[in-house]
């Protein structure tokens, strides 16, 4: 189904890319989510799903909006009582949507990233009177059987999404679907090389507010925006400023709060980041021919990134963060953490090891999605940096 | 002594006693291998894969056991800080920073010396076993196995042999531990023996059916083994001797003594007033006090959720079919594996159909900050209980390694409470 586009490519004429920037920012910033509630006002249906990576391609192939479940900057006064202590923000401030009745779903699917998220399906499942699924994406990527398997794990899930839809998905819907996956990645892939290599054309806290919409509006015109504003942002007339290059590691789930971003933002440029990984998941455009569900699982497997909630023996996390920093350019590393992110916390080890063989300088810290105060992380990364340019 | 009393003498408390001298031997045997120089394969109590690891003779080391026995020891906190010194956050599993403190002292342990791994095999039961794993990797270089076993996909849907997505599963399951076999054997020099496979299934077949039956006598009344104390010795063995003859043997010898204790009427405590579940991990920092803070009121753990999913969800009673053993293997593990993750995300289900059977009085929710696997959606899990059921319950917060974050005094005036709203309850109803 087609619905009114947040923005409509052709009255982006004339205007200047801030200007641009700060209506996409409107939408971003809302927490009742209006994208999502305009789609259902016309007749749409949502698939929700958790952190981190979701087969987006099998729900748009249904006409379904696959929407993008990472918290929000909210008061989870619901959700708080749903959950025990201990627990990091995104699965109360999640849940909390739900509650609140602020984003209403179809179907929710979550999967296992790490202990506490584990358990999110079965909560909001006893909560909601629509269906909450478990993905199982594999855990074993090395085992020559994980393929198949999340082949036949796709066609699941497509069941589950068809049910929700009431009418069958072709082979056909879902090449459609995954080509306009493959033009949204590679336009995800052109705004991250601009940030790279010109990372004064674009801040991180702009191109993580454009990378954040296409999990709240249909694709097609998610492409649609990001084709109209990139050659908007490759003339914008600025100037490279004397900052540090760095990579900003820790965001693959929780989200830090877009003041956080423009606080690292004033002193580095961030010219790599693993924010919204799950949305950048698949490196290169998933094949057209054959089974298109094999093709989604090999790329998953084969033609993918990195996080710590993906056990692959040929990705080690700390190897896949230098050659992310190093194929950055950077000249340093800001390894954050979400607070109680058991993943997160657990691979700072291994990172700021790694980081000391390698003789990179690292920054560690930790946010919470809802912490409105950055006076004394500024403080502490001017030094960070300071340090690093004057010794 | 006359001769019942003879036997009670001989037979009672038997179960508890074998089976503290069985840790002892084990931990001994540690101790033989690492002063040999030897190694052992690490595993997990939720899918083990003993039964392919006995096969080719790998003694095994079960980090979760020596971790808690670091607590129940009361040195947890020494190791805790050790860990903590090394760069892992107050925030994460004690378990884990437990072992690599112990990794750090050479495996040195308040009951012996644990062995370096030589692999270790986890499972997705629980994802801190896979970071866990990653790290004994990082140290030793070591191959590290990820048995991935898909659980249930939504409350109440599980799927069965002859399902399209039940035999999705089992053949994900049953290529991987093909291909673990393959390491095995590489790493062993040693060609894989089904017959000694047959061998070792028969052994885990007794075992998982006398824990069933075991966990099932405790419907008795007044109820035979305490489940918060008892129940974690039995469950110790049936995960470090699953697959041998020892197991089998100490479980039917069990399954006697807790026959016997129902039919003589002989119960845990003097008097038990109030039969009640327990839902979580024990508080082992302070484990015999946890238990007595309950017990002096008359308060028996008749069932603990603990021993489901820590049993790798043997108390389920699958048994292998000796005549097709891999893939009989492989369904058995799948369907064990995923009860034990029912037991910890879909529990409330289980708890229901449990009250009038076992004669429930009450359930104790025990989150604790260490583990988020078992402890994250109790508040729900309880909520759900408490729409379905009128039985009382009481949630309190603690820690299975911690004891920074235990506080005695606070949870005896929760527990307290507790039992005086039940007291409450139970002269209400008898006037009623």
């Amino acid at each position: 189904m087609d619905t009114s586009p947040v923005l409509d490519a052709a009255s982006l004429d004339g205007r200047s890319f801030e200007n641009i920037l700060k209506d996409i920012q409107e939408v971003f910033d809302d927490t009742t989510f209006p994208t999502v509630r305009r789609w259902r006002e016309q007749g749409g249906k949502v698939v929700g799903h958790f952190q981190v990576y979701f087969p987006e391609e099998i729900a748009e192939a249904a006409g379904l909006l696959p929407f993008k479940v990472r918290g929000a900057p909210v008061e989870a006064v619901r959700a708080e009582s749903r959950f025990g202590s201990y627990l990091c923000s995104i699965l109360k401030t999640s849940l909390e949507l739900a509650l609140a009745g602020t984003v209403d779903l179809d179907l929710f699917v979550s999967h296992p990233i790490c202990d506490a998220a584990r358990n999110l399906a079965a909560v909001w499942g006893r909560n909601v009177d629509y269906p909450c699924d478990i993905l199982y994406l594999p855990q074993n990527a090395n085992s020559a059987h994980a393929a198949r398997y999340l082949r036949d794990e796709y066609a699941r899930l497509q069941r589950a999404i068809e049910q929700v839809a009431g009418a069958p998905i072709l082979e056909d819907d879902l090449r459609r679907s995954i080509s306009v996956f493959n033009e949204n990645r590679r336009l995800l892939r052109r705004l991250y090389a601009v940030k790279r290599e010109t990372p004064w054309l674009l801040a991180i806290d702009e191109v993580y507010i454009l990378t954040a919409l296409g999990g709240l509006i249909p694709r097609r015109e998610h492409n649609s925006l990001l084709q109209a504003l990139l050659p908007i942002i490759e003339a914008r007339p600025a100037r490279p400023q004397d900052k540090i290059r760095v990579v900003l590691e820790g965001g693959f789930c929780e989200q830090p709060p877009l003041d956080l971003l423009r606080a690292i933002g004033q002193t580095c440029y961030v010219v790599d980041d693993d924010l919204l990984i799950g949305l950048r998941w698949i490196l290169d455009d998933v094949s057209l021919d054959g089974d298109p569900l094999l093709n989604l699982a090999r790329a998953y497997l084969e033609q993918s990134s990195y996080s710590v909630v993906q056990h692959d023996l040929r990705k080690p996390k700390e190897k896949m963060l230098l050659e992310r920093a190093r194929g950055a350019g950077a000249d340093a590393v800001i390894l954050s953490a979400a607070k109680m992110c058991e993943p997160g916390l657990e691979d700072q080890v291994a990172y700021s090891k790694a980081l000391d063989e390698a003789g990179l300088p690292y920054f560690v810290t930790e946010f919470e999605e809802k912490m409105t105060s950055f006076d004394q992380l500024q403080i502490q990364l001017e030094t960070f940096v300071e340090n690093i340019l004057f010794t | 002594m006359d001769e019942k009393q003879a036997r009670s003498a001989d037979i009672v408390g038997r179960g508890a006693q074998d089976g503290a001298r069985l840790f002892r031997e084990w931990f001994q045997s540690m101790t033989e291998v690492s002063a040999g120089g030897g190694r052992a394969a690490y595993v997990f109590v939720m899918g083990s894969m003993a039964e392919v690891l006995r096969v080719f003779d790998y003694p095994m080391v079960f980090p979760e056991i020596h971790s808690l026995q670091m607590a129940v020891r009361r040195v947890a906190h020494e190791y805790l800080n050790q860990a903590e010194d090394y760069g892992y956050s107050p925030d994460i599993c004690g378990y884990v920073k437990a072992d690599i403190a112990l990794q750090l002292r050479q495996g040195d342990h308040p009951m012996g010396r644990i062995p370096p791994p030589s692999l270790a095999v986890l499972t997705n039961a629980c994802n801190t076993y896979i970071k866990w794993a990653e790290i004994w990797e990082r140290m030793y270089s070591i191959p590290i196995f990820t048995l991935d076993i898909p659980g249930t996909r939504r409350a109440g849907g599980q799927t069965w042999p002859g399902n399209a997505d039940f035999e999705n599963d089992k053949r994900y399951v049953a290529g991987q531990i093909q291909e673990f076999i393959g390491i095995c054997e590489e790493q062993t020099g040693r060609r894989f023996d089904i017959d000694r496979l047959r061998q070792v299934l028969t052994y885990t077949n007794d075992m998982v059916r006398g824990w069933h039956r075991v966990l099932e006598l405790n419907a008795s009344r007044p109820g035979v083994f305490n489940a918060l104390t008892d129940g974690t010795i039995y469950l110790g063995v049936s995960n470090a001797f699953r697959g041998t003859a020892e197991g089998a043997r100490y479980f039917q010898e069990l399954v006697q003594e807790m026959e016997y204790k129902a039919a003589s009427g002989i119960g845990i405590l003097p008097e038990e007033k109030h039969r009640l579940i327990f839902v979580g991990v024990p508080c082992y920092p302070i484990f015999r006090r946890f238990n007595e803070l309950f017990s002096e009121w008359g308060g028996v753990f008749v069932s603990s959720t603990y021993l489901w999913f820590a049993s790798g969800g043997t108390n389920l009673g699958f048994e292998y079919d000796l005549s097709r053993p891999l893939d009989s293997l492989a369904e058995g593990i799948l369907i064990s594996v995923r009860h034990a993750m029912d037991s910890m995300f879909f529990q409330d289900r289980a708890l229901i159909g449990m009250v009038e059977r076992f004669h429930v009085d009450g359930v104790v929710y025990h989150p604790i900050k260490s583990c988020r696997t078992t402890s994250a959606g109790l508040a729900d899990n309880r909520r759900a209980f408490m729409q379905a059921t009128d039985l009382p319950s009481l949630f309190i917060e603690s820690d299975m390694m911690d004891k920074r974050v235990v506080s005695e005094a606070q949870m005896k005036n929760r527990i307290d409470a507790f039992f005086e709203g039940l007291n409450a309850r139970r002269l209400q109803s008898a006037a009623a």
